[in-house]
């Protein structure tokens, strides 16, 4: 059998305080890179306004150009900006946010408008369509699917936390919530670093990520449970390595999988799904790294500030001894 | 092979070509799989709406006509009040009723319009407001009449396969309209926006004024409450558009329709005629007859389109003119359907507009399919190359897996949206993951020493525990994006859905039979390539 991964023996819970600090670390720069910008960049179906995408013939016209035709027709403080593919090429779309015209507090109408002053500057184009894709989204829209967003994250953290609770006990269940939160504020604070946009289908990444990073720490936490049914001397530190060591190959094997699988998606999923797609891959790589660093770092801390003798492991009394020499 | 193995290829098999027939028709072909398969419209292009309907238009409506109503009611009895004025939207003033005939007042009130209150009295002027539930009541009703004046006019326009459908909970006021590959969104926007309210009023003077200000000079400043102002298709020398005062009630609106249709004006220009039902021409009737010689305002959503000179009696019939140009022919046959179908009982906001050209539908499509089987190449090979013979066992089960996800999609009429395209991969990567979590527990049993057979025994019995936890969770979370989520992501979440499930029966039922059929095939003791 090729094997990549047998007979590993790291200390993973002894290097805790080195996995504590690269979490933090990570969680500090995105921070520091969401006070910098004042919040997240939200994609136009949670900042309402609307988004266009559109083509142009060749020869393509500058981007100068464009916003003075959209500046005549009153869609001032429109922004432009050119389309790139996820290979980095210009194909003469560009991604127009309007600004809404100087009398208008509706911007239903700057579909409209932008069209026929895009027509009436440059012509309307010979192959295929000028609009390649709108998305208009009223004013109070954008806030209520912001706070659906944010009840909808909080409501699957709340079920995983009960899930895992009842299947194992309720600090495996707090850590492996306690991790998967990590993971999304990591997940957000790169977004943020990365200027990508957060829009409905990230959140859906998010929420996806949520019941998938669970996975590792319950194949870590199933095998815990294992083992201290059978090892009832050993101290929880030790079983916890173990546990990690035994289903490393699984756990590293399952999401590099899963990661190809994302990445593919990535790299050739085509633009419009790209945000989703990197929130994928950045979650996995995350929620492997807090199932080995986090999840069960916390549940001993937990246990040792409950005190030596606290039954917290399932069908086990904990026996205090003194700590193993590593 | 023993027979209950044969029974369970016997169960794999028949749910395979089941799965396969559902989305793909027998003999299996592209064409059937199009009409099977359910494409979003982020993948095969169009427009999706989400309108508002503004109900207080509709509770406004009624409360103008009660007054009318009550005003003839009245009138019956010999009760005599001063004045009437809406002061909100559902509310009104009965002012300077004829103290004696209080009590015959309320009692009109009660045995006509239960639906009112009277909710205060200030010595002779009664307020009057629309009870809570009645109100509630018109605007469902409002909601339910403008999807189905909707519906009639998208029907008339022949758009293929549209969904028009009421969104969120019964007393919501949201409408999702979808129509697939639809080319001229200003016309469709304009089509089911219009309010297409037609009134007949009459004139209060003897013909336009140039603005606003003007006309408030002739009444001192402030309009009696029983007129209003309204502008009109007329511009005025400086190209404003001028305006008309007209009596605010006691006139026709589109209610009383009963057709509309193009015709010529007298300058052979096209124009739409429209007739009158019984009931509103016996009105019409008295109101022109009653009026010869005055104006009568012919007005199209709150603008005067004409205002032509009661010659005479008219009954049932009338002629909406386009002015000196007259109504360009499609225009014209726009006006006369949305006439037709109905006028909107509210105006309709728009709260959403999503649009896809079919271009980039077909990109998205090529570039998920692309992606799909690049991460199915990817995971494939490597089950083969590290766990060699059994990885042919993981690459059946992962074909196997789609190819129901694909029948159960197709059977359920899913949507298949670009996001769903991701579950799609998303599932493929959680099925492997199935499989490695079994082969790793066999070869784990098989290195502390058991043989092949028991090996696949007890991984299997073990990893099942694990399985459905893990299975449980992500499918929490899906079932909490499908509540939350809209269109494209809750595309997502049920392929998701479906995958996990599909995933389970795969992973577990088709790879231990297989692991089965290859055992029965080997010697005791005898070793599996894994």
């Amino acid at each position: 059998m090729i094997e990549l991964f047998s007979g590993i023996k790291v200390d993973w819970i002894g290097k805790r305080q080195i996995f504590f600090a690269i979490s933090i670390l990570l969680l500090v720069i995105g921070m520091i890179s969401l006070i910098q910008k004042g919040k997240f960049e939200y994609g136009v179906d949670f900042r309402g306004g609307l988004t266009m995408r559109v083509h142009f013939d060749d020869p393509v016209p500058p981007i100068e150009q464009i916003r003075e035709a959209l500046d005549k027709s009153g869609a001032t403080h429109s922004q432009i900006q050119q389309l790139k593919d996820v290979a980095g090429n210009f194909a003469g779309n560009f991604q127009i946010e309007y600004g809404g015209t100087a009398d208008e507090t509706d911007n239903s109408h700057g579909r409209e408008v932008i069209t026929k002053a895009l027509d009436a500057a440059f012509g309307v184009p010979k192959s295929g369509d000028r609009i390649l894709s709108s998305e208009y989204v009223g004013p109070s829209v954008g806030k209520d699917l912001r706070s659906k967003a944010v009840l909808a994250t909080l409501l699957s953290l709340g079920g995983i936390l009960v899930y895992i609770g009842l299947r194992f006990e309720w600090i495996y269940g707090g850590a492996a919530v306690f991790a998967v939160f990590h993971d999304t504020l990591v997940t957000l604070g790169i977004f943020s670093l990365f200027h990508k946009e957060i829009n409905l289908t990230v959140i859906a990444a998010l929420l996806t990520l949520v019941g998938y990073s669970v996975n590792d720490t319950i194949v870590v936490f199933d095998r815990v449970r294992e083992n201290l049914k059978i090892r009832r001397r050993d101290d929880l530190e030790s079983i916890l390595n173990d546990s990690i060591n035994q289903t490393l190959s699984r756990t590293i094997l399952t999401s590099g999988l899963t990661f190809l699988t994302v990445l593919s998606l990535f790299l050739f999923g085509g633009e419009i799904i790209n945000n989703f797609a990197f929130a994928m891959v950045i979650g996995i790589v995350v929620g492997t790294y807090s199932s080995i660093a986090v999840a069960s770092p916390l549940v001993l801390i937990y246990t040792k500030f409950r005190g030596r003798g606290a039954a917290v492991a399932p069908a086990v009394v904990k026996m205090p001894r003194p700590a193993k020499a590593r | 092979m023993s027979k209950r193995i044969l029974q369970r290829l016997g169960v794999i098999l028949v749910l395979t070509l089941l799965s396969v027939y559902l989305f793909s028709g027998f003999p299996p072909s592209f064409e059937n799989m199009k009409k099977r398969i359910h494409l979003g419209l982020d993948l095969q292009g169009g427009i999706q709406l989400v309108l508002r309907v503004k109900t207080s238009d509709a509770i406004r409506a009624e409360t103008d006509q009660t007054i009318e109503s009550l005003k003839t009611q009245i009138q019956k009895e010999n009760i005599t009040v001063r004045e009437w004025t809406r002061t909100q939207d559902n509310q009104f003033n009965a002012i300077g009723v004829d103290p004696t005939k209080g009590s015959d007042f309320r009692r009109i009130l009660t045995e006509v319009h239960p639906e009112w209150d009277v909710i205060s009295t200030t010595g002779d002027t009664y307020t009057l407001q629309l009870k809570q539930a009645n109100e509630a009541q018109y605007r469902q009703q409002s909601v339910a009449q403008a999807i189905s004046t909707i519906s009639n006019r998208i029907n008339a326009l022949g758009v293929t396969e549209p969904t028009i459908q009421q969104r969120g909970t019964s007393s919501s006021d949201q409408i999702l309209i979808q129509f697939p590959g639809v080319k001229d969104p200003a016309r469709v926007q304009d089509i089911i926006q219009s309010t297409a309210l037609l009134e007949l009023k009459l004139v209060e003077g003897t013909g336009p004024l140039p603005s606003k200000e003007a006309a408030l000079q002739q009444y001192g400043g402030i309009l009696p409450a029983n007129l209003e102002i309204l502008p009109s298709v007329e511009h005025s020398a400086d190209g404003s558009p001028m305006v008309y005062v007209v009596k605010r009630t006691g006139g026709i609106s589109g209610r009383d329709l009963k057709n509309a249709y193009v015709s010529r004006d007298e300058y052979q220009h096209p124009a739409i005629s429209f007739s009158l039902n019984a009931e509103g021409a016996q009105r019409f009737g008295v109101l022109t007859e009653q009026n010869i010689g005055k104006l009568l305002a012919i007005i199209l959503d709150n603008r005067v389109q004409s205002a032509p000179q009661l010659k005479s009696k008219i009954t049932d019939q009338g002629q909406i003119t386009g002015g000196t140009g007259g109504y360009s022919p499609k225009d014209a046959e726009d006006l006369a359907l949305k006439l037709r179908s109905g006028a909107l009982p509210a105006s309709i906001g728009i709260e959403e507009e999503t649009i896809v050209g079919a271009t980039l539908g077909t990109d998205s499509i090529k570039a998920g399919i692309t992606a799909s089987l690049v991460a199915l190449g990817a995971v494939l090979a490597f089950v083969l190359i590290y766990y060699k013979a059994s990885g042919i066992n993981a690459a059946v089960a992962m074909f196997l897996n789609l190819i129901v996800l694909l029948g159960a999609m197709a059977y359920l009429g899913a949507t298949l949206t670009l996001p769903g395209i991701a579950g799609v991969i998303l599932t493929i990567g959680v099925g492997i993951d199935s499989n490695v979590l079994i082969f790793e527990r066999i070869r784990e049993e098989l290195r502390a020493g058991k043989n092949a057979a028991s090996a696949v025994l007890t991984s299997f019995k073990r990893v099942f525990i694990t399985l459905v936890d893990t299975h449980l969770a992500a499918l929490i979370s899906a079932a909490f994006l499908f509540q939350f989520g809209t269109g494209a992501v809750k595309g997502f979440a049920v392929t998701l859905f479906i995958g996990l499930v599909s995933n389970m029966f795969t992973a577990v039922f088709v790879s231990r039979t297989l692991f089965e059929i290859v055992l029965t095939r080997k010697e005791t003791g005898e070793s599996i390539s894994i």
